[in-house]
């Protein structure tokens, strides 16, 4: 049997688009999201088995005692073959993981698969924890506070391996319409919100060699039924932490025509500011041949309402996730009229 | 030159169609069934190896525990980074005599060498994963399983016969294991360090290159391979009289021929090419042949294999490559080996010797000295390797001996009584009857041999199967002592059927069983509740004295003959389990099961293995009541077909399995029989032809031809009498050595041995008949031969 058919099957998501079949049907039975419903914590940190598909999404920009620069990916998805939790091997959920280390010249790349209903992967709100096998991003935020506010994280696969605290120096940040983020001209949406304010500190194992790190991390969290238009073919997602504490989330999905984009303004005290579709602006500015493809690896982000025009740059080219469903996802250098870091995910190149 | 001295060669067949015809079919019978016992071999070793390989278990590291695993074992395995996939196995029994073998995986976790079935596109792996599921089997198996309940199927040839795989919970549902896993497989590279100690005896087990039943197996495909090699020889003595013969009439050709100036080397060299395409023709045919008769005998050997060791092989035949390069090699070996003596002669033949006819194979005093020496010495060989060898290998090597030495002996055997009935026959035609009976000898006795070999064959054999389906039958009587069978479909409703029984049946006691080790192998380990059903009727053979009270107190046990033999255990010695230290009481007779058994108490059991599978419970309640109770049963509690077997039901299983077990040792020998006649004729046509010169005189002195042809009739029958005579002891030495020797080494019991003498009186008579069928042809000739023929021979007296 084909593991990879499996999972093209069950995890073709909307940051993963490849534009496969199974996302254009119609989500039978699935919840969709609805304009004005409100998100609640710590409820809404734990899985929502009545949609198709999730995900708990976490990148880290870091610098090692050593003075290099890396950056970390910790991602488990959830995709549900039916509305409903189910117990045991019956149960209708489904589980994959990614974990991915990328150094200016290496970037290192795991997957994990699991059945839900019998314990092997899953997630609980409060205490907040996340897991696969022995990966983890385990809650240890204090009473009273976010139940997701202080996490602990470790994953690894062959020839690297992170264990990594995660501090939040500020609020959790919603999308769009108080979570509600639209996806498509034609009205697709999902729910969607984000912690980025996190000091990391904590070590990584890079070939057997230890390397202490601090830096800063973004946790996305979304989830949806239907979250593709038909004709949307891809995307490229942006994650930028400027130097003034001041942040960006921004994403283009990729059609035919001109494409839809949006964008989150989060300042540095966590008031996030939803920007109109096409506000943002994206142009590849360098492509390198990455897996037999050619995929931009440098940008021009434009968002005019903030006087902002950044080059990003990727830390290295080849952050490639070779995984069952392949994307590029790798930490950035942010030059221009602001300046920092942040990560950049591609799909369906 | 070559291609005229090639064409005066081959002329000789283009004369002698039948002789052409005995040797192809004498070469063709015996590679037939060599090639067909080694194809029933191969396709059962390869049945063997796909199950080995299944799920990559060739590959991949196990990791076992006493019973199954506890699912919550195996996600803290997950989770404390073990990369292990879990497998779910057991047999389900689908309806009366029909069961299927059912794996269980979870797709997600299985690593790469595991990966057994397509998916294809990926539009099975939904299917499978969700209600009401998808079951895989190959084609055999699908049209086998065809109409049970069971969930959708699928096709994927890949998997090994009568076997299903579906997702593990779809199969824990069908085997009642819910929440347990029955092992787990990894990667031996991916285990992150020693095995944490998660539940009671689980450890971690290399990757299996060979599987347990291809060596429970080995030693009924030894039994084939013996009896494959035992018709080969006697196929060849067909061969070896026909090439004979050929190479004896043509002995005036080849003298020519090199007269001519053809090398001796040169001559040699065609005849090889002549052997070889004829080994080519015939082997083709053999092969031909022997497909069909392993495809004939599959189906029996498949469904032994299925009910002695549980083995699944395919019930049709796969065409192998290698098997055909073998089956005509060994054809081509055959010939030569045949045809060596003949070859070696025409190698060394001066050009100038006269261009006389020898008789035929004569054998000259010291020759039968020679023939006498190597008899004597096989025989010796046999005695050492009966007092001293140890193994299967060895008892097959006695049998081969013995066999051997004794074929050898039969002509100086049969030669010391003609000398004797010489000495006694009064009057002139008695005189000249048992002279010419002596001259003849020579020239018969490849084909007496032969004979000998296939009746005390059949003799042995035949008094083996009938020794053990008696001890057999009888066995079963005692060990079958329950009216009936309980196999509940859970254990709850096992407890509420018990309960119910209580005051209706005499007895319910509980059979349950439990997987343990005894010096470091595989075992079953049964609990006995004391009860008079075992100590009246409980097969032992050897004991120590109130062995039933010392079963009932835990610190004893029972241990099976295959088990006793192969530790070398007595009752009264110490016998350890894993978790346990105790005695052994006795020991029981346990035919037909190739596995090692302890039996200790029902309360001994249940304290080493809580977990045992408490499903399965035998019922004592009076013969007659038996199936109104089972009715009963079924209807009060709505249990399934196979949830109840009645005694006569199981016997009758039993029995059959033992039936088909045989059924292919029969089938062989009865083949082996008709080589044997085939050989017979050969030789005789051979003779018929040279004894002319012998035959004339006695003709011309006025004995008639009708008369001439009655006497050689009379003979054939005499001969072949005695040699039956002769075959009648050697049989029994090898019914004796097959009971004593060669059933131990194989199974590890060791039977009673009883005669049949009217299976004797049957085979003598066959063995007549075919010696009269063979006799027929040249005899009937005889009596018809053209006076001017015999008149012949004096004018072309040399």
């Amino acid at each position: 049997m084909n593991v990879r058919i499996l999972a093209l099957c069950l995890f073709a998501s909307p940051a993963l688009a490849q534009g496969f079949a199974g996302l254009g049907q119609q989500a039978e039975g699935f919840a969709l999201p609805r304009r004005g419903d409100e998100l609640t914590f710590p409820r809404d940190h734990g899985a929502h088995p009545d949609y198709r598909i999730e995900w708990w999404y976490l990148t880290a920009v870091l610098t090692g005692a050593d003075g290099a620069d890396y950056g970390i990916q910790w991602t488990l998805f959830r995709s549900a073959l039916a509305p409903e939790a189910g117990e045991g091997w019956e149960s209708p959920q489904l589980w994959m993981a990614h974990a991915a280390l990328t150094t200016p010249d290496a970037h290192h790349v795991a997957e994990k698969l699991a059945r839900g209903g019998i314990g092997q992967a899953g997630v609980t709100p409060s205490p907040f924890a996340a897991w696969i096998d022995d990966w983890q991003m385990q809650g240890r935020a204090a009473a009273g506070t976010d139940a997701i506010s202080a996490l602990d994280l470790t994953a690894g696969g062959a020839g690297f391996s992170y264990r990594l605290a995660l501090d939040a120096q500020g609020p959790l940040v919603a999308h769009g319409d108080g979570g509600y983020s639209v996806k498509s001209a034609a009205g697709q949406a999902s729910w969607y919100y984000s912690q980025p304010f996190y000091a990391v500190t904590g070590d990584l194992e890079v070939d057997g060699r230890a390397i202490p790190v601090t830096g800063q991390a973004w946790l996305d969290r979304e989830w949806s039924s239907q979250p593709l238009a038909e004709d949307q073919i891809g995307w490229d997602w942006f994650s930028l932490i400027f130097d003034d504490g001041a942040r960006l989330m921004g994403f283009r999905l990729r059609d035919a025509g001109a494409g839809f984009t949006s964008a989150t303004w989060i300042a540095p005290d966590g008031t996030p500011e939803p920007m109109a579709p096409g506000a943002l602006r994206v142009t590849p500015l360098r492509k390198a041949q990455v897996a037999g493809r050619q995929i931009p690896v440098d940008w021009r982000v434009e968002l005019p309402d903030k006087a902002v025009d950044v080059t990003v740059s990727a830390l290295n080219d080849a952050a490639w996730m070779g995984t069952t469903v392949p994307y590029w996802e790798g930490p950035i250098a942010v030059t221009g009229s602001h300046s920092g870091r942040g990560y950049l995910e591609m799909t369906g190149y | 030159m070559i291609a005229a001295a090639l064409s005066a060669l081959l002329s000789h067949w283009r004369r002698q169609p039948l002789q052409l015809a005995m040797l192809l079919a004498g070469l063709a019978l015996a590679t037939a069934l060599w090639s067909g016992v080694q194809a029933i071999n191969a396709e059962a070793r390869a049945s063997y190896d796909a199950a080995a390989a299944t799920l990559g278990q060739d590959r991949l590291a196990r990791i076992e525990a006493e019973g199954p695993i506890p699912q919550d074992v195996y996600i803290a395995l997950r989770r404390a980074g073990w990369p292990v996939t879990p497998v779910v196995e057991g047999r389900l029994r689908l309806d009366e005599g029909r069961s299927l073998h059912l794996i269980g995986i979870d797709p997600l976790t299985l690593p790469a060498p595991a990966q057994q079935v397509d998916f294809g596109q990926g539009d099975a792996l939904l299917p499978f994963l969700r209600p009401p599921g998808l079951l895989f089997a190959n084609a055999e198996t699908l049209a086998r399983i065809d109409g049970a309940a069971l969930p959708p199927l699928r096709l994927a040839d890949r998997l090994p016969p009568g076997t299903a795989l579906g997702d593990i919970g779809q199969i824990q549902r069908l085997l009642r294991m819910e929440g347990r896993i029955s092992h787990l497989l990894l990667d031996p590279e991916a285990a992150p360090g020693p095995l944490p100690a998660l539940a009671p005896g689980l450890r971690l087990l290399p990757p299996d290159q060979r599987n347990e039943v291809a060596r429970l197996t080995d030693s009924f495909h030894l039994n084939l391979t013996a009896f494959g090699l035992l018709s080969f020889a006697v196929g060849l003595f067909i061969v070896h009289s026909a090439i004979g013969l050929a190479f004896e009439q043509r002995r005036p050709v080849f003298r020519t021929l090199r007269a001519l100036g053809l090398t001796a080397r040169m001559l040699t060299g065609l005849l090889l090419a002549e052997l070889m395409l004829l080994a080519g023709v015939a082997g083709l045919a053999g092969l031909g042949l022997g497909y069909l008769v392993a495809a004939a005998l599959l189906p029996d050997v498949a469904a032994t294999l299925r009910g002695l060791y549980g083995a699944e092989v395919p019930g049709t035949l796969t065409f192998r490559p290698g098997w055909a390069a073998a089956g005509l090699g060994i054809a081509a070996l055959g010939t030569l080996a045949s045809a060596a003596q003949g070859l070696w002669r025409v190698a060394r033949l001066p050009v100038l010797a006269p261009a006389q006819p020898r008789a035929w194979a004569m054998a000259s005093a010291r020759a039968m000295r020679r023939q006498g020496l190597a008899a004597g010495a096989l025989l010796l060989a046999a005695l050492g390797l009966l007092i001293w060898g140890t193994g299967i290998v060895a008892a097959f090597a006695l049998l081969a001996a013995l066999l051997l030495g004794a074929a050898l002996l039969l002509p100086l055997i049969l030669s010391a009584l003609l000398r004797g009935a010489t000495r006694l026959a009064r009057g002139p035609i008695a005189e000249w009857f048992w002279a010419d009976t002596r001259q003849q000898l020579p020239g018969l006795s490849l084909a007496l041999m032969a004979l000998l070999l296939a009746l005390a064959a059949n003799i042995g054999v035949g008094t083996m199967v009938s020794s053990f389906r008696l001890t057999f039958t009888g066995w079963l009587d005692q060990r079958l002592a329950f009216e009936l069978y309980l196999s509940a479909p859970d254990e709850a409703t096992a407890a509420r059927v018990t309960d119910w029984l209580q005051p209706r049946a005499d007895a319910v006691l509980p059979i349950f069983r439990a997987e343990t080790e005894v010096a470091g192998r595989p075992a079953q380990l049964y609990g006995m509740t004391d009860h008079a059903t075992y100590r009246d009727n409980w097969p032992l053979l050897a004991a120590v004295p109130d062995v039933w009270d010392r079963l009932a107190s835990g610190d004893w046990a029972l241990v099976n003959e295959q088990l006793a033999r192969r530790e070398g255990l007595s009752p009264g010695d110490p016998l350890h389990l894993p978790g346990w230290q105790g005695r052994i009481a006795a020991i029981y007779s346990d035919y037909g099961n190739p596995s090692a058994q302890v039996i200790v108490s029902t309360a001994r059991l249940l304290a080493l293995h809580p977990e045992v599978d408490r499903r399965r419970h035998g019922i004592r309640v009076a013969p007659d009541r038996a199936a109104a109770l089972a009715d009963d049963m079924r209807a009060t509690f709505d249990l399934p077909e196979a949830a109840l077997i009645d005694q006569a039901s199981l016997k009758g299983f039993s029995v059959q399995v033992f039936e088909r077990t045989f059924a292919v040792t029969a089938a062989l020998n009865v083949l082996t029989l008709g080589v044997a006649g085939l050989a017979m004729f050969a030789s005789l046509m051979t003779l018929s032809g040279m004894r002319l010169p012998q035959l004339a005189p006695v003709w011309a002195m006025g004995l008639t031809r009708n008369h001439l042809a009655w006497l050689d009739f009379l003979r054939t029958l005499l001969l072949a009498a005695a040699t039956m005579v002769a075959a009648l002891p050697l049989g029994l030495a090898l019914a004796w050595v097959l009971l004593a020797v060669v059933n131990v080494q194989a199974f590890g019991w060791r039977l009673p041995m009883h005669v049949f003498p009217l299976d004797w009186l049957r085979l003598g008579a066959l063995a007549l008949l075919a010696a009269a069928l063979a006799a027929a042809v040249p005899v009937r000739r005889l009596a018809r031969l053209a006076p001017a023929d015999l008149l012949r021979v004096f004018a072309n007296e040399r």
